[in-house]
């Protein structure tokens, strides 16, 4: 219905909105983060050079656990623009915009794979070189093997890429024709579109991920990294968006009102991470079959334990407990401090995803009585177990990157108009109040 | 001698309520109230009414569901009938999560719901200000304010002269 009317000019919905950033304005941002972001992976990428192979095999699997947490960010900035557009939301106009320019970093996050790629013989080692008689990665080679993960690969990004470019392309066309058919357009590709999504994220968890440990498998772990990435991608963005409110930008586009909201799609996420991941666990427990288990006996072992209990409380109780109120979810401070703390759990979520793999011996299964003696030990010793197993590259990894698609964000951003001008739902947007 | 429940005026637009709800506010009522045929974005604010309650009262029963569910499967499984399943403990907190959760949401629906039947004293045969003339239009396409007789500041003739001074039509008193 909307769809047939055109939408008012920018300047009657709200006299006094800045729709373009001055020339210059974002700068120390943009290239701070820029500089910042190259520096942290650069220094990463010296540190590999040199030392033995076990070292640059280590430093690999500092790189993966940052790029799964940085990749979900950006494609769920994908996502939450095709789930803007196929529900047709009114409020999130302003935000979508935004998201789009995020969504906009995953050329550079594509660019960011081929170190992943050129080291899959040092992080898929398990599947790509298998011990000899292994029945079970036998059976699997017909899709665990180096050709069919690069044309995988190369699928995935297509896909990502090719509905990133869509999206913002008619988004930002609409800012010049006003032609309310392109937002009924663009909500018929979203639905194919959000199908393509799913199944890519899920199989590129599978093969980024879950094939680290190609003798288990779990069909939710597609969902539980979703669940995970766009949470953070929440947090991510009511992070960036308050220090670009913050500079005077997309105020009336982005106010207290949709904060709100950020809020309880935040807390929402939060909950439904622990929702799927507790799915996992459970059914696994229960089952109590050896092949499955094997994923938690690990994860007991070499101080994950502790790691384990720090998820149940910082990625679920107390963000739970802190981002319930809405005044909490209404106040800038508050909020931003919930998506700082979020930020960080979501990272050491992908550590606890990816990291027991990397000092899990070759083809050994983790587990059995060494598994059951870490499950009695305590929890400082487990923790102090996983600080040490810690590397500065680890979180150099996750903050160089987090930098990077922040900067190439307000790149994006200073390239065009920061909200859809002409979108026909504006003034919803604009005038957005929670009940 | 008649008691009066309040007196109804009638607005013709959403703009017109909201700004009207302002007016009486701003003058010092407080048991303010609107009719609408649709829920007007913010009137809420302009009427001067604070926050609901209820969310607290979802909160104590979600809380008592959670602690109703973890009674229930200790009790039965750690203390009535112990009894070791698959090589885990009788009482193994884990398994009793979706039941737990569960109970809290059933509960908390229930509180939400009833608190809110409670709260707005539902359900009930009649209300006075059904008795105004032209109600039935809160239905349809007119917009109702209706202040109360046991608001401190009410006066019958003082306050159907504001209400009419503001731009009401069939400002009525409605009889208790």
């Amino acid at each position: 219905m909307s769809a047939t009317l055109t939408a008012p000019p920018i300047q009657e919905l709200a006299p006094n909105i800045v729709i373009r950033v001055k020339d210059g304005a974002l700068n120390i941002g943009k290239y701070a983060l820029l500089v910042v972001g190259i520096a942290l992976l650069g220094a990463c990428f010296i540190a590999s050079m040199g030392g033995d192979p076990a070292h640059k095999t280590r430093i690999a699997f500092s790189y993966l656990t940052a790029y799964m947490g940085t990749l979900g960010i950006c494609l769920c900035a994908l996502f939450f623009v095709m789930v803007q557009h196929i529900t047709r939301a009114g409020w999130s106009v302003g935000v979508r915009r935004f998201a789009e320019n995020l969504a906009g970093a995953l050329p550079l996050m594509a660019l960011l794979f081929i170190p992943i790629y050129l080291s899959i013989d040092q992080l898929y080692e398990h599947w790509t070189h298998p011990h000899e008689g292994d029945e079970v990665l036998l059976g699997k080679h017909g899709w665990l093997n180096k050709g069919a993960f690069s044309v995988r690969a190369v699928l995935y990004f297509t896909i990502w890429l090719s509905l990133t470019f869509i999206f913002r392309r008619w988004s930002l066309k609409q800012d010049d024709s006003g032609d309310p058919a392109l937002s009924l357009r663009m909500s018929r590709v979203a639905a194919p579109g959000i199908l393509l999504f799913a199944l890519s994220i899920t199989f590129a968890s599978f093969d980024w991920i879950m094939s680290l440990d190609p003798h288990w498998f779990s069909t939710i772990f597609g969902v539980c990294y979703f669940s995970g990435s766009y949470m953070a991608f929440f947090a991510f963005t009511i992070l960036l968006t308050k220090w670009i409110t913050g500079k005077g930008y997309m105020r009336e586009s982005i106010n207290t009102e949709h904060y709100h909201d950020l809020g309880k799609l935040l807390f929402t996420f939060m909950v439904f991470w622990t929702y799927t991941n507790f799915s996992q666990y459970m059914l696994i427990s229960y089952a109590n079959l050896p092949e499955e288990t094997s994923f938690f006996a690990k994860r007991l072992d070499g101080g994950w334990g502790a790691v384990g209990t720090m998820l149940i409380f910082g990625h679920f109780l107390f963000p739970f407990a802190f981002l319930m109120s809405r005044h909490i979810k209404r106040n800038g401070y508050a909020l931003g401090f919930g998506a700082v703390f979020l930020l960080v759990l979501h990272w050491i979520d992908m550590q606890f995803l990816i990291m027991p793999n990397a000092m899990a011996a070759h083809g050994a299964d983790a587990g059995g009585a060494d598994g059951a003696a870490a499950v009695s030990g305590q929890f400082g010793a487990q923790l102090s177990t996983w600080l040490h197993g810690m590397q500065w590259t680890d979180a150099a990894c996750y903050l160089g990157m987090l930098c990077l698609v922040g900067s190439v964000t307000l790149i994006n951003m200073c390239r065009h108009n920061l909200i859809p001008t002409r979108d026909p739902r504006l003034s919803e947007a604009l005038n957005f109040q929670n009940l | 001698m008649t008691t009066y429940w309040g007196v109804v005026a009638e607005f013709d637009s959403a703009a017109a309520i909201y700004k009207a709800a302002e007016q009486t506010t701003q003058k010092g009522y407080s048991r303010v109230d609107s009719h609408t045929p649709f829920p007007v974005h913010g009137i809420d604010k302009a009427l001067g009414h604070g926050p609901s309650h209820l969310g607290w009262l979802v909160v104590c029963c979600g809380a008592t569901g959670i602690f109703l569910a973890q009674l229930m499967m200790w009790w039965m499984n750690a203390v009535d009938y112990p009894m070791w399943v698959a090589g885990k403990e009788p009482y193994w907190w884990p398994s009793t999560i979706p039941v737990t959760f569960e109970l809290m949401v059933l509960l908390s629906a229930f509180g939400a719901v009833f608190g809110m039947f409670g709260i707005n004293k539902l359900p009930r045969l009649h209300h006075p200000i059904f008795s105004h003339s032209t109600i039935e239009r809160a239905t349809d396409d007119r917009f109702f304010l209706s202040i109360e007789a046991s608001d401190a500041k009410f006066d019958r003739t003082e306050t159907k002269k504001f209400l009419e001074s503001i731009g009401g039509k069939h400002v009525e008193l409605v009889e208790d």
